[in-house]
């Protein structure tokens, strides 16, 4: 499989990268160099194969189900490059 | 007090217990030896020189009452990946500028615990996305290690006076250093070229695909990624959690069992922290390898692959024989699928996980016309081109459509991969030996890497399978390539099996000997 122009620039929208028409065209050319290195994975038989979930088998650990950190809103927005009153700031995204 | 930075880390833990020297003196003689080298070898990224004394400081109170932990007072280098209070943590990236955490990894607090002091943040590829520190928003990393020319000098004969001879002539021979710039290997191009500079005592460092093990290989230095799930995974910036792992890089054998020690620990933070308690590794040193069988997968012997790593196998093979190891065959059928299926994988995760850099939270934000620009604008100017590369990858083999084809069949393959090596085990075998990587160092600036991402991708060919699998790995030094550049061997264990690949390591460091770039900078 390889990828076009357009299906660059479509990737680059889900991925909310802003690309210029020249990096769509170079990044085309480097993705199908990417994709074409991992076609071979097609030639191996999987029939019956299970895809890996956990690389180590382990039960899924879990915890009470209570409050055991928090009440740190000023930690949290500290890196912001936004903030007002312990809330990040964004542009106006409701009318 | 410069010839400080020349112990390693168990002579300087016994001559600060015994009082011979203070915290304070071999950090000082680190700090100015970083502050010689670091213009021209770029490792660290940020010295935290306030930091280190203080530590060190508190460090000397605890030993004069023949207190402290295991690193009391050893000045160490940490990897830009590991989150650390208060200081610069970026991940190499622009995205994160300015960001300071509020937290403290596991890892380096489980070193803080244990009395290390912290010199600073050391350089690496952006988000860990590289094999050649190239990728670094804070310029790539210069490996101490030049190549050199062996030259025949002759000696003509030489007269003085009347027939008094002062030199009988003759030929010797000098070894010239190349002043072409090479590469560390990546991503933890810093703390492999701190550690071989003599810039830290030990660094920390993480391994997705190969960035503890390549970037060992290519400077003379030891690395472990341990067993996944063996160090907390909690406060380390996220690349591909699937395949993540710190681990340390050290000048010794013996140094990197001492730091994994300390790294690893069980940890409720980290889901995926295996609940095993973590044996003192270092006991596992000097014990005989008599019996034991070592594994030789025939699939790493690839086409291209130039005599000198070949030569340098055998001479392995030779060294663990020697020393009363039984040498088998073994395939590994799936190998040569493991890269292609780790640039799915990782990309698929690493996009995922990067999703979270969008400007809102912390770090770059670039103004745009609405919400959504803001995001793109902000994705486009703070990642390099490595990283989005990746990110578009990951990106489209998880798009609708093509899950099933690419993510899907890649698990698959991993699955088969990780089979193999459980097959090699059960069938007796206690460690797998291997080349680390399938060349010396390269250049700076190579127009080939940089032409073909592929090629670079190649570098992690012998190291990638073993993050697939989760099982642990260690590179170390074996030998120097004809043009004087160090090479490593990697031996790869059973889960949780560290202490084996110490154990074995030790031998080939026994028979090998530890290199030593020669100083220009």
């Amino acid at each position: 499989m390889s990828v076009d122009l357009q299906t660059v620039k479509r990737v680059a929208r889900l991925a909310r990268i802003a690309v210029s028409e020249e990096d769509a065209e170079r990044m085309t050319g480097e993705l199908n160099a990417i994709l074409g290195f991992v076609e071979q994975l097609n030639e191996v038989d999987v029939s019956g194969v299970e895809p890996m979930t956990s690389v180590i088998p382990m039960e899924m650990k879990k915890r009470q189900d209570v409050v055991t950190d928090g009440g740190k809103a000023a930690d949290i927005v500290a890196n912001a490059p936004a903030t007002e009153e312990n809330f990040f700031l964004v542009p106006k995204v409701v009318e | 007090m410069s010839d400080l930075t020349h112990l390693t880390i168990s002579q300087a833990r016994a001559k600060l217990r015994a009082k011979e020297i203070t915290a304070t003196e071999i950090t000082e003689a680190y700090l100015s030896a970083i502050e010689r080298a670091n213009p021209a070898l770029n490792a660290y990224v940020v010295v935290t020189d306030e930091k280190a004394r203080d530590m060190a400081k508190a460090s000397d109170a605890k030993l004069a009452k023949g207190e402290g932990g295991s690193l009391e007072g050893i000045p160490l280098g940490i990897k830009d990946l590991f989150g650390t209070e208060g200081i610069h943590t970026q991940a190499c990236s622009h995205v994160l500028d300015g960001f300071k955490p509020h937290y403290e990894s596991t890892v380096t607090a489980n070193l803080w615990a244990d009395g290390a002091v912290m010199l600073g943040k050391l350089n690496m590829d952006e988000f860990a996305m590289g094999s050649s520190n190239e990728t670094s928003y804070y310029g790539p990393v210069v490996n101490p290690w030049r190549r050199s020319r062996v030259d025949t000098v002759v000696m003509p004969t030489t007269h003085q006076g009347d027939g008094g001879f002062v030199s009988a002539g003759g030929a010797r021979t000098a070894r010239t250093l190349d002043n072409a710039q090479l590469v560390p290997g990546g991503s933890s191009g810093g703390s492999a070229s701190a550690v071989s500079a003599l810039l830290c005592a030990g660094a920390t460092a993480t391994d997705t695909g190969g960035s503890i093990r390549q970037p060992a290989a290519f400077t003379g230095t030891v690395g472990i990624k341990p067993t996944y799930g063996r160090c907390s995974r909690w406060g380390i910036v996220a690349f591909a959690s699937s395949l993540d792992q710190a681990g340390p890089i050290a000048r010794d054998v013996r140094d990197a069992a001492i730091l994994l020690k300390s790294m690893a620990s069980v940890d409720p933070k980290d889901t995926t922290s295996v609940d095993r308690p973590v044996p003192d590794y270092e006991a596992a040193i000097g014990k005989p390898i008599k019996g034991m069988k070592v594994g030789i997968p025939r699939e790493y012997r690839v086409d291209g692959m130039p005599e000198e790593i070949e030569a340098l196998w055998q001479k392995g093979i030779a060294w663990l024989r020697d020393a009363g190891a039984e040498i088998v065959d073994i395939s590994l059928p799936h190998t040569k699928y493991a890269l292609p299926a780790y640039y799915i994988v990782a990309p698929a995760e690493a996009s995922s996980n990067l999703a979270r850099y969008d400007g809102v939270r912390y770090g770059l934000r670039v103004p745009g016309k609405d919400i959504v620009d803001m995001y793109e604008k902000t994705r486009a100017a703070g990642f390099g081109r490595e990283v989005k590369r990746r990110i578009m990858i990951g990106t489209y083999v998880l798009s609708a459509g093509y899950y099933d084809a690419y993510y899907l069949q890649a698990q698959k393959v991993r699955n088969l991969i990780k089979r193999d090596f459980e097959n090699a085990f059960a069938a007796g075998v206690d460690v797998i030996l291997t080349p680390a990587t399938p060349s010396a160092a390269f250049g700076i600036a190579d127009e080939d890497m940089a032409a073909d991402p592929v090629k670079m991708y190649l570098n992690d060919i012998f190291t990638v399978t073993v993050n697939m699998a989760g099982l642990p790995g260690i590179a170390v030094p074996a030998g120097l390539d004809a043009k004087g550049l160090p090479l490593g061997l990697q031996l790869i264990g059973r889960p949780f099996d560290e202490e084996t690949l110490f154990q074995t390591a030790h031998v080939i460091e026994q028979a090998a000997g530890t290199f030593q770039p020669e100083k220009w900078w």
